[in-house]
């Protein structure tokens, strides 16, 4: 039993040390940093908008297109990573299916491209 | 990953490479310019690929360690849902092209959708499943709001979006719970899962029902058909008759799959699922589409009575049964075509027309034409002597020999019901007063499309084209 719970031990010591890290940081910022609040500074925040306010307004459609696009780039560079680690022990299908999932994309970039999602103005 | 696994799905691999292509080739020229060319090309493409899979196909060959099935039934479905495909986008060339909203990627989309329902009808495979029907609704969002400005059409296109995701979670939930209690996704491991036991285990059987909502959400079975009217009604015509024919074929193919290949040895405890959704279907589209002046609404509630009977052939859970709702999908996809081809050309001064007091007395103006549509009209609504009866006919013995007599009396009722919306279109053609509701003119591929549609519904009397033996092969290969 003894031996059991000892294996956990280095968890109990990880939780002390989080939360007297975490008290540490919250007091010592309560205690020492200098405190000069302005209405900017204190209040939620949230990129480009004010945080409460009514929510049908109107929003450039521009932000989604380039919010969509990045998504999927995002996406690909998630699925790209297991898979470079992975590289050394590769089979030949593994990387073909890659390169046919990069090619696909490719052809979905050079159209937006192409179309002008890309262009701000 | 073979040669011979690639070789399976080739057609859904070459369509792939075309919309890539088409995508590229036309972003890279003359963009709108060469939408005409994208379309005629696409079509073009459908219909060599229907033919390549219908007379070259045999046997029955899996790929992917069993993730696609391609066997008759799977082709089947394929060629109608090709043919469909290329007679929509035929159609709506001179529709879009008038109202400025023929743009190339349409034809694109359409290819994508299609090899998402290709796809569907011969997934052998929870994942494959669902990545293929979501590959056909994510197209199918795009093309219902195909028209931007109009608020009519980009309400149809988020109300689609939104009860699709919707429908896409109760399945994935049934999916899930499946895989949980089967211990696989593969459908050939779930049924051996089912065959185990005398009964259903609980988890299984919620999985079940789950993902028969989310069929049923898709072949917009009463009471997930709400959609329905309100997608029909805002999307463009053209895209309106696209979704009345190859998306249903695609959904009542995976259904059927689904129900026989994954749960064929616990026939008793879909069936009852199945025939209340099929009954329901059949009494609402049938009472519901008697207020309806707007004609793209009656045809939404026209199909959902449609998919009630056919869903009657799938209830009966027997080879015959899927043979009758492979008929009864082909007959009403026939008719839908002829019948979309007659509503894209309904306009008064170049502007589209819906209602159907515009029709009367256009048996006056143009006899040949009114005569066609009280062909197609009669055959939906099942009249003796023309096809539609037949598809009716077929489900109508499936359920009886199936012991579902009461479905098969409800279905008659629902029928007799529904006739009354068909005949009143008729009424107002031959017999209504004169006010010249609409103009005259048709474009030839309208023209064409809808007396085909006619005739076939008229010759078809003889011997159905040999379509009979092909279903019931097709049925033979599904269920065994």
């Amino acid at each position: 039993m003894d031996a059991l719970l000892g294996e956990y031990l280095p968890i109990l010591i990880f939780i002390g040390i989080a939360v007297g890290l975490g008290l540490i940081l919250i007091l010592a910022a309560a205690v020492a940093a200098p405190s000069d609040p302005d209405p900017e500074k204190v209040s939620a925040y949230e990129c480009g908008f004010n945080a409460f306010d009514d929510a049908r307004m109107k929003f450039d459609v521009r932000f989604y297109l380039v919010s969509i696009l990045f998504i999927i780039f995002d996406l690909e560079v998630a699925f790209l990573f297991p898979w470079a680690v992975a590289f050394p022990t590769m089979t030949d299908t593994a990387f073909w299916s890659m390169m046919v999932f990069l090619g696909v994309l490719t052809v979905g970039f050079a159209y937006e491209w192409k179309k002008g999602a890309l262009d701000w103005e | 990953m073979t040669a011979a696994d690639l070789n399976v799905i080739l057609p859904e691999l070459l369509l792939a490479i075309f919309a890539m292509g088409a995508l590229l080739g036309g972003v890279y020229t003359g963009k709108d310019r060469v939408a005409p060319l994208v379309l005629w090309a696409t079509a073009a493409v459908f219909v060599a690929f229907a033919l390549w899979i219908g007379v070259t196909g045999t046997g029955s060959r899996t790929a992917f360690n069993g993730m696609v099935v391609d066997d008759a039934f799977a082709r089947f479905a394929k060629v109608m849902i090709l043919v469909s495909a290329a007679a929509v986008l035929l159609m709506s060339e001179g529709y879009m092209e008038r109202r400025g909203i023929l743009r190339f990627e349409y034809p694109v989309l359409v290819v994508l959708a299609v090899i998402g329902m290709m796809l569907m009808v011969s997934a052998g495979d929870l994942i494959a499943l669902y990545m293929a029907l979501e590959l056909q609704s994510l197209a199918l969002y795009v093309v219902a709001s195909l028209r931007r400005d109009s608020a009519k059409s980009t309400e149809a296109g988020l109300k689609y979006f939104i009860l699709g995701a919707l429908s896409s979670g109760m399945l994935l939930y049934g999916a899930s719970l499946t895989y949980g209690f089967a211990g696989t996704t593969s459908f050939a491991g779930i049924i051996e899962a089912v065959r185990a036991t005398e009964d259903l285990p609980l988890g299984l059987l919620f999985g079940l029902v789950f993902l028969i909502t989310g069929f049923a959400f898709k072949v917009s079975a009463v009471p997930f058909h709400m959609w329905t009217p309100d997608v029909y009604e805002g999307s463009p015509t053209p895209v309106t008759a696209f979704f009345a024919t190859a998306p249903k074929v695609a959904a009542m193919g995976l259904f059927a799959r689904v129900m026989h290949d994954a749960f064929g040895g616990a026939t008793g405890d879909w069936q009852q699922v199945v025939a209340l959704l099929s009954v329901a279907s059949m009494f609402l589209g049938a009472i519901a589409a008697i207020g309806q002046r707007n004609i793209k609404r009656l045809m939404a509630y026209s199909s959902i009575a449609h998919m009630g009977f056919a869903l009657m052939g799938l209830a009966a859970g027997t080879a015959f049964g899927v043979q009758a709702m492979l008929i009864y999908m082909a007959i009403y996809v026939t008719m839908n075509v002829g019948t979309f081809a007659f509503i894209l050309a309904m306009e008064k001064d170049g502007q589209p027309v819906t209602d159907i007091r515009s029709l009367q007395m256009y048996s006056k103006r143009e006899p040949l034409k009114a005569l066609a549509v009280l062909v197609l009209m009669f055959s939906l609504a099942g009249v003796p002597p023309l096809v539609g009866f037949f598809g009716k006919f077929y489900v109508l013995r499936a359920a009886y020999d199936a012991g579902l007599a009461w479905l098969a009396v409800a279905g008659v009722i629902a029928s007799v019901i529904g006739a009354y919306y068909y005949l009143r279109i008729v009424f107002f053609m031959y017999f209504g007063e004169d006010r010249e509701g609409i103009d005259g003119g048709m474009p030839p591929v309208l023209w064409g499309a809808l007396m085909a549609s006619a005739a076939v519904m008229v010759l078809g009397v003889v011997n159905l084209f040999g379509i009979e033996g092909v279903a019931a092969a097709a049925a033979a290969a599904l269920v065994n």
